[in-house]
């Protein structure tokens, strides 16, 4: 192995994969196993892929990824807690020609900005909305939810979501698919390689879908470990996630071309 | 200039919106305002001028509209009254901290909570003191008649990009309610997206070819760099302070006795001055119509030039009163008189008031 | 010159658009002019009132507590602006519905049979403009071609061809006013 230098490596035919350049070099704040690195870089790409490097105006929320400006090399706004779309609703409507995205978790886009969610989704905004949902609030410290699952144990809900006291777990994703006014609506997750791949397809489509000015909303829910605030290994994070999050929260389109899928 | 139009102050805010080259209005009705959004709805501009207007689903929304949209570059604008304007306080604090330009209109009514649709100024503290959390200042005009809440539309609009500030136009119930003849000014046509990108290089609306991206954030970590943010905005505010302040003075030259009065009071305490001077009183009338910055230089000449004393008319408990304390710095006696929860006062009971408290008092 | 008055009736009674086309006269004349609704619930079948002043010079207090006209339409409003007429000054009012007749002696006072004369031109609509020509005709304050050119300003387009009516109602109120008591 020594005699093998690192100038030997890096060159240009044995190039497999590079970060994309709408990715900063600055080091992700995300805890290692977390989906929001993941999806960002799938966001980033696809701008890349799209060629709208210049055109493009993304909002941040309140919560883990309150600094996605940081890492995500386009043109940002950072909102208060919740009210992304009503940004991105009057960025788009002023910019028609731009492609603009907000990137929001549950809390900031299931509970505190609920309205500003539906209302943006029931106006048909030709925007796209990154929801990603780990059923906790990761950056204040591991609190319940509007997503927390029933029987879930979160520093709010230490004996787990008791439903009869603390109300049931909030599926918008499924809610914001009975409007009219959203033209695509999908739930993914980026656990494993191939979710990563189907993730990358869904939202490639949402951006596309906001390109050809198609008459709607597009809305990506990414389900998403917290591995931090389950208090779990990365990888026991996506086991857990897989046997008792996607029972609840299923994998896949909810609403394409504007019909729901049956 | 243009015909005279005889119209409510809430329908000439509206034209000359539209007039100003407003790119967007992002509102929700509310009482005593709401024919701003009616009558933009049926003037339809989007045909016109191209301009944006939009039924936001809350104020809460509607600001962060705001938010959104100034931070593209673009001139946008928002009214409410008090129970809205106090929605939109959340935004307002983030919009300063972001020095993001933007206007907003609050067409005060009687308060507090519900309060009731009559005209008010109870929203002083609010408007001038900061309002939403954070140490931070809105650029705040106040209005007395039809032909200023057109007027002040393009003025607000050049002070917010001067200073990558938040405007506000200080209006009340009365004003927007009641009809004068108006004058408009020629419009001032809407910048192009490329005109915006040249002019505001801060603003979000597209990465530059060939420069770095543009973030907009009240954020910072890091308490220090958040200090320095501080810092920067406060020298912001001195600048305007220093290089803002309009007021009209009207027969102070010789006045013994100065009423202090924005908006309807001021027009009531107008006519308050003729009536004393009539009586044989020398009263005069400050008005400020730069409610924050506040002409505190203006009222301590006039204790220099021998005003025995001051009264703050307001249609408040008494708010725009500590204003005029702290200028005057207890030299010369000053009081206030006041109408509260939407009442105005009569002409006469000003004069009552200044004979009392001040004369006589 | 400045006149500084109250209009104060039901709505409906076209009260306050009375006061616009008095105020638009001013306009059309160079004159400042202000008018000041009470506004709110009370303008749905209520109460309604409405303050003009009309003058040559800037236009101070558009609320006031005395006026030197009061043109009263209902009882309400006599009950409530009766006193507030400025001693000498002028309180017109329609008889029609009032129980309690003014009884001011400081003041002039004349009435007009608005609600009557309308109903035998058929046309209640036209009532304000009746109680209009009856103020006009105690104070000239505006010309009578002011008047028709601040009518057409403040009716739209489509309502243009009312213009000759209205015009009739305005001469009808002038013919008819009555003078109750003067000072």
């Amino acid at each position: 192995m020594s005699e093998i230098a690192l100038k030997d490596i890096i060159k240009p035919e044995n190039l497999v994969y590079q970060k994309t350049k709408l990715m900063t070099d600055k080091p992700l704040s995300y805890c290692p196993g977390c989906g929001h690195g993941t999806t960002h870089r799938l966001v980033m790409e696809i701008i890349e892929e799209l060629g709208k490097e210049h055109e493009t105006v993304g909002v941040a929320p309140v919560g883990c990824s309150v600094l996605a400006y940081e890492f995500m090399n386009v043109d940002m706004q950072e909102a208060a807690h919740g009210r992304a779309p009503a940004l991105a609703t009057a960025i788009k409507r002023l910019w028609p020609g731009n492609i603009v995205f907000t990137y929001q978790g549950d809390g900031d886009l299931a509970a505190i900005g609920t309205a500003e969610t539906i209302h943006a989704c029931n106006r048909g905004e030709k925007i796209v909305i990154i929801f990603i949902n780990n059923g906790i609030y990761g950056m204040t410290g591991g609190q319940m939810a509007p997503t927390t699952i029933e029987g879930m144990k979160t520093s709010t809900s230490p004996y787990g979501r008791d439903v009869s006291i603390m109300g049931y777990p909030l599926k918008i994703t499924e809610l914001v698919a009975q409007l009219p006014g959203t033209y695509y609506v999908t739930r993914q997750s980026v656990q494993t390689p191939s979710a990563v791949r189907k993730a990358k397809r869904a939202i490639k489509k949402a951006f596309q879908n906001q390109l050809n000015n198609a008459p709607g909303l597009s809305f990506v829910e990414v389900v998403s470990n917290c591995n931090s605030g389950w208090k779990m290994t990365p990888v026991d994070a996506n086991h857990w996630m897989e046997e008792n999050m996607f029972p609840f929260y299923p994998i896949g389109d909810i609403k394409v071309d504007g019909q729901l899928v049956k | 200039m243009g015909e005279l139009k005889l119209m409510k102050g809430n329908e000439a805010l509206a034209e000359a919106i539209i007039r100003a080259g407003t790119d967007g209005y992002f509102g929700y009705p509310i009482t005593p305002q709401s024919e701003v959004l009616e009558y933009l709805m049926a003037a339809k501009p989007w045909e016109t001028t191209g301009m944006v207007v939009l039924q936001a689903e809350s104020e809460v929304a509607s600001i962060n509209m705001l938010y959104g949209g100034g931070g593209t570059g673009k001139k946008v604008v928002t009214s409410s009254s008090s129970p809205g304007i106090s929605l939109m306080q959340e935004g307002l604090s983030y919009i300063a901290g972001a020095e993001i330009p933007i206007l907003i209109v609050n067409v005060v009514r009687g308060g507090p909570g519900l309060g009731d649709i009559q005209p008010a100024q109870s929203d002083y503290f609010q408007s001038t003191k900061g309002g939403g959390h954070g140490d931070y200042r809105l650029i705040v005009l106040a209005p007395s008649s039809v032909q200023e809440m057109a007027d002040f539309v393009p003025v607000a609009y050049d002070l917010a990009f001067k200073y990558r500030n938040p405007a506000m136009i200080l209006s009340d119930g009365a004003i927007g309610q009641m009809m004068e003849k108006v004058e408009f000014f020629e419009p001032i046509p809407r910048l192009s997206d490329e005109e915006v990108k040249k002019r505001y290089a801060w603003a979000t609306n597209g990465k530059p070819k060939n420069g770095e991206r543009r973030i907009l954030t009240s954020l910072d970590l890091d308490p220090q760099k958040m200090e320095d943010h501080n810092h920067h905005i406060q020298e912001k505010y001195r600048r305007i302070e220093e290089n803002e302040v309009r007021f009209e003075a009207l027969q102070c030259d010789d006045a013994e006795y100065v009423l202090v009065a924005y908006g309807t009071s001021s027009r009531v305490s107008l006519k308050a001055i003729k009536l004393l001077r009539e009586k044989g009183i020398k009263a005069g009338l400050l008005r400020p119509i730069t409610l924050w910055p506040f002409p505190t230089k203006k009222i301590q000449e006039l204790v220099k030039q021998g005003v025995k004393g001051f009264l703050s008319v307001e249609m408040s408990a008494g708010q725009m009163v500590e204003d005029v304390r702290l200028a005057v710095n207890g030299k010369v006696k000053v009081e206030h008189f006041g109408r509260l929860g939407g009442m105005i006062h009569s002409p006469e009971e000003v004069v009552e008031a200044l004979e009392q408290k001040i004369i006589g008092g | 010159m400045t006149e500084e008055i109250i209009i104060a009736g039901f709505g409906g009674q076209g009260v306050l658009s009375m006061g616009k086309i008095l105020a638009y006269s001013g306009i059309m004349q160079d004159q400042e002019v202000s008018w000041m609704p009470s506004y709110g619930p009370e303008m749905r079948g209520g109460t309604a009132n409405v303050t003009v002043i009309v003058s040559d010079e800037r236009i101070s207090s558009p609320i006031l507590r005395t006026y030197d006209t009061a043109i009263i339409l209902n009882q309400q409003s006599m009950d409530k602006f009766e006193h507030e007429v400025k001693p000498g000054g002028v309180l017109l009012y329609d008889p029609n519905g009032i129980t309690h007749h003014p009884t001011r002696k400081d003041i002039n006072i004349y009435k007009v049979e608005g609600a009557k004369k309308a109903a035998e031109m058929g046309n209640s609509k036209i009532f304000n403009m009746i109680v209009l020509g009856a103020y006009l005709k105690i104070k000239p304050i505006v010309k009578h071609e002011n008047v028709l050119k601040g009518l057409k300003k403040s009716l739209p387009e489509r309502h243009h061809k009312l213009i000759p009516l209205n015009e009739d109602a305005i001469n009808l109120g002038m013919k008819s006013v009555e003078v109750v008591q003067k000072v």
